[in-house]
């Protein structure tokens, strides 16, 4: 097998005197997580990011071959770590919907999913704005953005038994109805928390150095985002309204009311770090909507009732006909999409591959780092809003 | 433009062979994509301004075991402007026995996103994608052997004098 000489080997081999490799992380704080960069910089400058990922990697879709689908969704769970309920939402979606029972799920296990997802929303962009203010150096929003995500992890282990791997939504239902009570501690929460967002635009987002430090840093066109396969706030912070929950309208969003934020240049360009926080903030407000909407049906037209069941639904044996299908939906980072191959004779799937959205986001920072200096690298890395456990699988 | 315009824009630019298979048996259905023509399809179907495929949401390698002998591409497509969606694939006999890897035309030229997708196939499965302007491991470390998403892989007893259960 020949291979021609890679870009790589050409970028590192063809060094001038000025120029030097430094490597950022695998245990860099900002990297978030296990992410090792390799920068060819010019003193300051940075000429060059390399990325070098697969520190996390545990091959999710070897152990898929082994698993039947209810065995999997714990492995989906541990992929976006900060969004679990998102990614088995997605991933139940597309077994529902191969199933052929997406249609037969009863509405109130579908509010119930939706409620838990936008709480698992809020908490993974609590975590995003909170690791970013650090970053920069601001590190009170940190302590505050963790304060006000304990609330939500507090409630969802209530719900499903665990802190941050959820295991709740299961093919045809969920695991258990919310405990009683869960609804108007959530209705508190988002009382309490709702002066608290205002705090935190206060402290952060509106905050003179914060601004200086993001505005104008790491603009991303939006052509170049569209042709690498950035999604979620990366997508919607270089202006386009592109959001799966309205696109491909699935669960329950279309009963829903809510905005899809974008990108303004409100601070500097369109298409900027500060963007691409903005819509963060934006989109927890919108999440909070939802959640006050989800409550209140919940309490009302789908009240529980000792009768039901969320398990009622659930399959016997899971065995999707012969086909393939890819699923995607709108997770906190982007597009999270699921790719099956069913054999229709066994319940455990020939292939799954997952399209990460970090994965596809993180491939961009090489195009929009060049020539920036190295403080800057740090404040584009943390507004891609990466997850390595996802990016590695 | 629906599945069949696109299926009849294709066969009317291309020639009849460039659709090898049409696939319908599940939700999705697929065109079966001569792999020669791959790199044309692609770049018609991303600038025809009908269909306007610009977003590239996957790229799957699919191994499909020792008994078919047969390494396949899947491509997911999606229109930002027209809202669609569509399925290609495009696939390989391969013997596995040869030297050679089962090679495919890469589309990192016309998506960018399908560079480091095209990283993960080679890197998990083992496929060569020519024209890649850098092919290399991805996830996995670089003096890895064997590729493990492939059907017939046998983990290794130890990697680095470290035992592999």
């Amino acid at each position: 097998m020949q291979i021609n000489k890679s870009r790589y080997a050409q970028l590192t081999e063809g060094l001038k005197p000025e120029e030097m490799i430094i490597n950022m992380g695998p245990q860099h704080p900002s990297t978030h997580g296990v992410l090792r960069l390799e920068l060819i910089t010019d003193g300051e400058i940075v000429k060059e990011v390399i990325p070098h990922m697969g520190y996390l990697h545990r091959c999710f879709e070897k152990h898929c071959e082994s698993l039947t689908y209810q065995q999997i969704i714990p492995f989906v769970d541990r992929m976006d770590y900060m969004a679990s309920m998102n990614n088995d939402h997605a991933f139940v979606m597309g077994v529902e919907r191969m199933m052929g029972i997406d249609k037969d799920i009863p509405k109130r296990v579908e509010y119930i999913r939706v409620l838990v997802c936008e709480l698992n929303r809020i908490s993974s962009h609590l975590i995003a704005i909170g690791t970013y203010g650090i970053d920069i150096g601001a590190f009170t929003p940190f302590l505050w953005c963790f304060r006000d995500r304990e609330h939500i992890m507090n409630m969802l282990e209530w719900a499903s038994g665990s802190r941050m791997l959820y295991n709740y939504i299961w093919v045809g239902g969920l695991f258990y109805d919310l405990p009683v009570g869960f609804e108007e501690r959530c209705s508190e929460f988002i009382n309490y928390f709702k002066p608290k967002l205002t705090e935190l635009n206060q402290l952060l987002t509106e905050n003179q150095i914060f601004i200086g430090r993001t505005a104008g840093i790491g603009v991303l066109p939006l052509d170049v985002a569209i042709n690498y396969g950035c999604s979620g706030p990366m997508l919607r912070g270089s202006g386009l309204k592109w959001d799966l929950r309205r696109i491909d309208e699935y669960s329950v969003y279309p009963e829903l009311e809510f905005e899809i934020p974008v990108g303004k240049g409100e601070m500097g360009k369109l298409g900027d770090c500060w963007d691409r926080y903005k819509i963060r903030t934006e989109e927890i407000a919108e999440s909070i909507r939802i959640i006050e909407q989800c409550l209140e049906r919940l309490q009302k037209e789908f009240k529980r009732s000792p009768e039901f069941d969320p398990r009622a639904k659930l399959p016997k044996k899971i065995i999707p006909k012969e086909q393939d299908f890819y699923i995607r939906a709108e997770n906190p980072k982007g597009e999270l999409g699921y790719y099956f191959i069913c054999d229709g004779k066994t319940e455990i799937p020939k292939r799954v591959k997952a399209r990460g959205p970090s994965f596809n986001n993180l491939s961009v920072l090489p195009e929009i780092s060049r020539g920036i200096l190295i403080a800057d690298l740090i404040a584009i890395l943390g507004s891609i809003d990466i997850v390595l456990g996802e990016v590695d699988r | 433009m629906n599945f069949d315009e696109i299926k009849n824009l294709l066969t009317k630019k291309f020639g009849e062979g460039v659709i090898v298979e049409i696939e319908n048996n599940g939700l999705q259905p697929a065109l079966q994509i001569n792999p020669d023509f791959i790199v044309q399809v692609c770049e018609e179907l991303r600038d025809n301004k009908n269909t306007w495929f610009d977003f590239l949401s996957c790229l799957s390698g699919v191994d499909h075991g020792p008994e078919k002998n047969k390494f396949e591409i899947v491509y997911h497509l999606a229109s930002i402007p027209h809202k669609q969606q569509l399925v290609l694939k495009t696939s390989r006999a391969h013997d596995r026995i040869s030297s050679q890897l089962p090679s495919f035309q890469s589309v990192s030229k016309i998506w960018r996103t399908a560079e480091w997708h095209e990283r993960e196939a080679f890197d998990l499965l083992g496929i060569y994608f020519e024209g890649h302007p850098d092919l290399r491991r991805i996830l996995l470390p670089d003096d890895w052997e064997g590729y493990p998403l492939r059907k017939d892989y046998l983990a290794a007893e130890e990697y680095k004098g470290i035992k592999i259960n």
